[in-house]
């Protein structure tokens, strides 16, 4: 349960947004709204757009229809404000995507070198202090090829955390992980939630969603059929496909 | 009790020999490389047999003796009164010189149709793949054959001239093409350059020392271009642009003035440039594609602009890709350039070729061909392991 | 904390219309850009410079049909010519009367190729199509039987000859390639340095080194009397090269083998020839077929070497039909003629090949 009150401008907006693969209509009226500091879980069935949808927030896909707003600045095809919204929005794949031929320190180093144009130590010192947070202090000099892949998803997590983002997303960040490893990077997780961070997350993971959403998203075949804080959504579903995709997955 | 201590703490027995595999083993080898000294003994008695019946001379006494054939190109002095051994250096210097602008060439042609086959523009893309498909499927004999009949025996003579560009001319004596008086003025030029150099790789060092000290980005690519480039032209004008060029043009039956190339020289520089170009192309577009999408993703979603994208995460992670089968592809190139024997360009095969004509000593003319083949080819082969070793990405 | 539901399912709609149709396409494909107009306007300039000329000399100027060389000679390409030579071109000094029998032949090779390339022939099968198709083709070729004259190998030249270099260069280099790969991934230090040592060598030196190898050095190696047939001599060049290339081919087929694989072979008890027979070579065969015939296709390539020790392959039969005293100077139009042959079975086999690499990588992902 977060102690944060969520404060009034939305951090995160979409407003009607439709996205089209083709003539495939995979994002359908979507409105949701993220508040500063809010804790956001989307779940459903997969081919439900839920990773298409965040990747909208990043401009990593880019939406045909609709209006998205992110801290502010509106997302368009204005090189400049997707560049700003890409330096306040940290995301973190299930597939880790880490950079082979850099060390984990360089991996941290990279982007607040070359984005935020830091000096070196500056950068490093802050590396090494994410590397603490997501508890692999030592692995700084290893490479991503050398490391078990909970280690490696908490580096991308801390490789995001550098930027010092205001939004943190996660596009299903266990899914890809050996069962024994889940637990350390959602640990990660539920620190950074506790901290305060405003987070969208899309995973399977519904005990870490009770623990740490404010909101839970359930998205099905592209649209947003429920959206209620996890008290409610788990014990009191409205719909029927909430209903239909909860009994699948909380079955055991 | 202690005699059954004593007992298990010895080595087990060893079996019986024939079925020791250690003693196999050496027994195998035995067997081998026996089996394989019977049949070069065999061979060797056969040759010292029919070097004997034939009268063939032996031994690599011949190369102190006048060549007495005259080669057609050359980059080093030679006459016919000049011994095989420096006909074989000709040769040796003519294969290197076409190999090293092969592969300049074939580099630069394979790249820019490697990446333009990755274009978003439908006809670039479509254009780079049928000049692929068109020149990989051909033999390079073929190719060469028809570089060679359109260079040599279609084209007119000087009198009748192709121009293909202003004051180069093609005709069955070459290619002839203007080139710049010697002027002091392009020593200062070349100076100025090599300045613009020195001072473009010391910039840059700095440079970097200062964005690792303060994260301040400092614009060296422009900086590189205006020394590198500006430098020379500001020189260059200064000294009033001495751009007097020997032109050629034709004094009765030839030309005369410009610089020229042999039809053998073109034709072997433009099939080899062209079809290995076509391999390049694929290798460079391969190393592209092998860096996964997601890496592109991750960098986009760091905040870091296509540019930056490019140069720290895709090309570095692309270029581990490219270079293996690129030195394989030089390697090839190199060793393609023997059939220039096949369009009379004097390269090393066909200078021993015709050492071995005149001399009978075929053993020893092929033995010397292959052993520089094989030391170019080792050369490179180490020199890329040690590339492949610096920059291996580590993994458990 | 507002509760959204929404039961009603929001229908699919179309997408916003697009410029679709040709408009559309062209706008993304050919103009999304200032360099990509540019790049697009450069390539339309060079089609318009380069084609018309090709088509008027190709196709409009040309001459079909001409009693000899200097009536041919005109603006155009002299199709006559080929028209006059092309039986001489692919099937050389065979016999005239007698050109059924190499057409029979190219047949049988093409037949074997394309029966080779059905998925459910692979396997012992397909060794003795092989094996039985060069029977055939050389009892066809040889003659002396069955009142087809005996044709010696001196006259055997063109298309037969370079597909008889080539497939026969592949057949038997093959279980050459193969033992000197697992020579070379043997224990046994001899052996091993023996097969490395050979694989370098020959695959450091140009293949015309081999060739006149196989000329000139091949007759003083046998003993006295004993002569070759110059066919034979580049014939053992061509396989002494391919073992050679198809070694390194078959060893990163054995590399790709997991340990478990020997491992559980040799818990069972198999010695190291069935363990090779019947686990690694199976799985690692299967596993380089692409690479294999990318080996072929450089092969067959290669095969228009032999101009070199005067073997009268395909590209040999062009250039000598280019010296007929009453058809001088059509060297273009024969080496469009060679080269579109050339061209149909290495591209036709290169698609084959990346047929075969895709539907290998599909079954790889999980």
């Amino acid at each position: 349960m977060s102690d944060s009150k969520p404060s009034s401008a939305p951090m995160i907006e979409l407003q009607a947004v439709n996205k089209w693969y083709g003539e495939f209509h995979v994002l359908r009226d979507i409105n949701l709204q993220v508040a500063r500091g809010e804790k956001v879980v989307v779940c459903g069935p997969s081919g439900s757009g839920k990773s298409t949808m965040i990747r909208c927030i990043n401009r990593l896909e880019e939406h045909q229809q609709g209006r998205i707003t992110v801290a502010g600045i509106e997302l368009n095809a204005d090189l400049k404000n997707i560049d700003a919204v890409r330096r306040e929005v940290g995301m973190v794949f299930q597939q880790f995507n880490l950079f082979p031929h850099l060390t984990v320190l360089q991996n941290l180093t990279l982007a607040p070198i070359w984005v935020r144009k830091l000096p070196k130590k500056e950068a490093e010192e802050t590396a090494r202090y994410y590397l603490e947070r997501v508890r692999i202090p030592d692995q700084a000099d290893k490479y991503p090829g050398q490391l078990s892949g909970g280690q490696q998803q908490r580096v991308a997590i801390a490789r995001s955390l550098c930027m010092k983002p205001e939004i943190m997303l996660f596009d299903e960040p266990t899914s890809a992980l050996d069962p024994e490893m889940i637990k350390e990077v959602l640990d990660v997780m539920v620190g950074l939630a506790e901290e305060g961070m405003t987070m969208v997350c899309v995973t399977h993971e519904m005990g870490f969603a009770r623990t740490v959403a404010d909101m839970m998203v359930f998205m099905d075949r592209g649209e947003v059929i429920e959206r209620a804080p996890p008290k409610d959504f788990f014990a009191n579903p409205k719909s029927d496909r909430t209903r239909a995709f909860l009994s699948q997955i909380l079955a055991h | 009790m202690a005699s059954e201590e004593a007992f298990l703490r010895t080595a087990p027995a060893r079996p019986a020999p024939w079925r020791d595999p250690k003693i196999r083993a050496v027994a195998y080898q035995v067997a081998f490389v026996g089996g394989l000294v019977a049949l070069v003994a065999f061979v060797i008695h056969n040759l010292l047999g029919n070097i004997g019946r034939q009268n063939i001379a032996t031994g690599f006494g011949f190369l102190g003796r006048e060549a007495a054939f005259g080669i057609g190109e050359s980059l080093i002095e030679y006459s016919p009164a000049d011994t095989y051994a420096r006909a074989f250096l000709v040769g040796l210097t003519n294969t290197l010189h076409v190999a090293a602008l092969g592969v300049i060439f074939a580099t630069i042609l394979g790249t820019v149709m490697g990446l333009a086959r990755l274009s978003s523009n439908w006809l670039v893309a479509k254009l780079a793949r049928v000049y692929v498909e068109t020149f990989r499927n051909v033999p390079l004999t073929l190719q060469l054959f028809f570089w060679w009949g359109l260079l040599n025996k279609m084209s007119p003579g000087p009198r009748q001239a192709w121009q293909i560009l202003p004051d180069v001319f093609v005709s069955n004596r070459g290619i002839v093409y203007p080139v710049p008086f010697a002027n002091p003025a392009y020593w200062w030029v070349a100076a100025a350059f090599l300045i613009g150099l020195v001072v473009t790789i010391g910039f840059g060092r700095w440079a970097k020392r200062r964005q690792i000290a303060t994260g301040q980005q400092l614009p060296t690519g422009w900086v590189a271009l205006a020394l590198i480039v500006g430098l020379p032209l500001v020189v260059f004008f200064g000294f009033g642009a001495p751009l007097a060029l020997d032109v050629p043009s034709l004094q009765g039956f030839n030309f005369s003035g410009g610089s020229s190339m042999s039809p053998e020289f073109a034709a072997l520089l433009l099939g080899l440039v062209i079809y290995t170009g076509t391999f390049i192309a694929e290798i460079v577009r391969a190393g592209i594609l092998a860096v996964s999408w997601g890496q592109s993703e991750a960098a986009m979603a760091l905040g870091l602009r296509s540019g930056q994208r490019m140069r720290l995460v895709v090309l570095p992670q692309a270029l581990r890709v490219i270079v293996p089968p690129l030195t394989s592809q030089y390697l090839s190139l190199t060793k393609n350039s023997s059939l220039a024997v096949i369009i009379g360009f004097p390269d090393l095969v066909s200078i021993a070729n015709t050492t071995m004509n005149q001399t009978g000593q075929a053993i020893e003319g092929i033995a010397m061909i292959m052993a520089v083949y094989l030391f170019l080819s080792l050369s490179i082969s180490f020199a890329m392991n040690i590339y492949n070793r610096a920059v291996a990405m580590v993994e458990r | 904390m507002t509760y959204i539901v929404q039961d009603i399912p929001v229908a699919a709609q179309a997408p916003p219309p697009r410029p679709s149709g040709v408009i559309g396409w062209l706008k993304a494909n050919l103009f999304n850009g200032i360099t990509s107009t540019i790049l697009t306007l450069l390539c339309v300039a060079l089609f318009a410079i380069a084609i018309p000329p090709v088509i008027r000399w190709g196709l409009i100027d040309a001459i079909w049909q001409a009693p000899n060389g200097p009536a041919c000679h005109g603006n155009g390409a002299c199709w006559a010519f080929i028209g006059e030579k092309f039986r001489f071109i692919l099937f050389g000094f065979f016999p005239v009367a007698e050109t059924w029998r190499p057409i029979v032949v190219v047949g049988i090779f093409l037949l074997m190729i394309i029966a080779s390339c059905n998925r459910r022939m692979w396997g012992r099968r397909l060794g003795i199509l092989w094996i039985l198709g060069l029977f055939v083709v050389f009892a066809l070729m040889r003659g002396g039987f069955a009142g087809m004259s005996q044709v010696e190998t001196a006259q055997w030249s063109g298309l037969p000859l370079t597909l008889i270099l080539a497939v026969v260069g592949m057949l038997f280099g093959f279980p050459f390639g193969v033992l000197l790969a697992l020579g070379r991934r043997s224990k046994l230090p001899a052996v091993r340095a023996i097969c490395v040592g050979y694989i370098e060598l020959i695959r450091g030196v140009p293949l015309i080194t081999l060739l006149f190898m196989a000329s000139l050095m091949l007759p003083l190696f046998l003993p006295a009397g004993v002569t070759i047939d110059k066919l034979v001599r580049a014939q053992v060049a061509f396989i002494l090269f391919a073992g050679a290339y198809l070694a390194e081919v078959v060893r990163g087929g054995l590399q790709a083998i997991p340990r478990g694989q020997i491992e559980a072979a040799d818990a069972l008890g198999l010695s190291y020839i069935q363990r090779t027979r019947l686990i690694v070579l199976p799985q690692a065969l299967s596993m380089v077929i692409p690479p294999l015939v990318n080996t072929f296709i450089g092969i067959f390539k290669d095969t228009a070497l032999v101009i070199i020790i005067s073997l009268f392959d395909l590209l040999t039969m062009a250039e000598t039909s280019l010296t007929d005293a009453n058809w001088q100077g059509f060297y273009v139009e024969a080496y469009i003629f060679v080269g579109v042959i050339y061209w149909s079975f290495c591209f036709f086999m290169s698609r084959y090949s990346q047929l075969l690499e895709r539907e290998f990588n599909r079954g790889k992902r999980r």
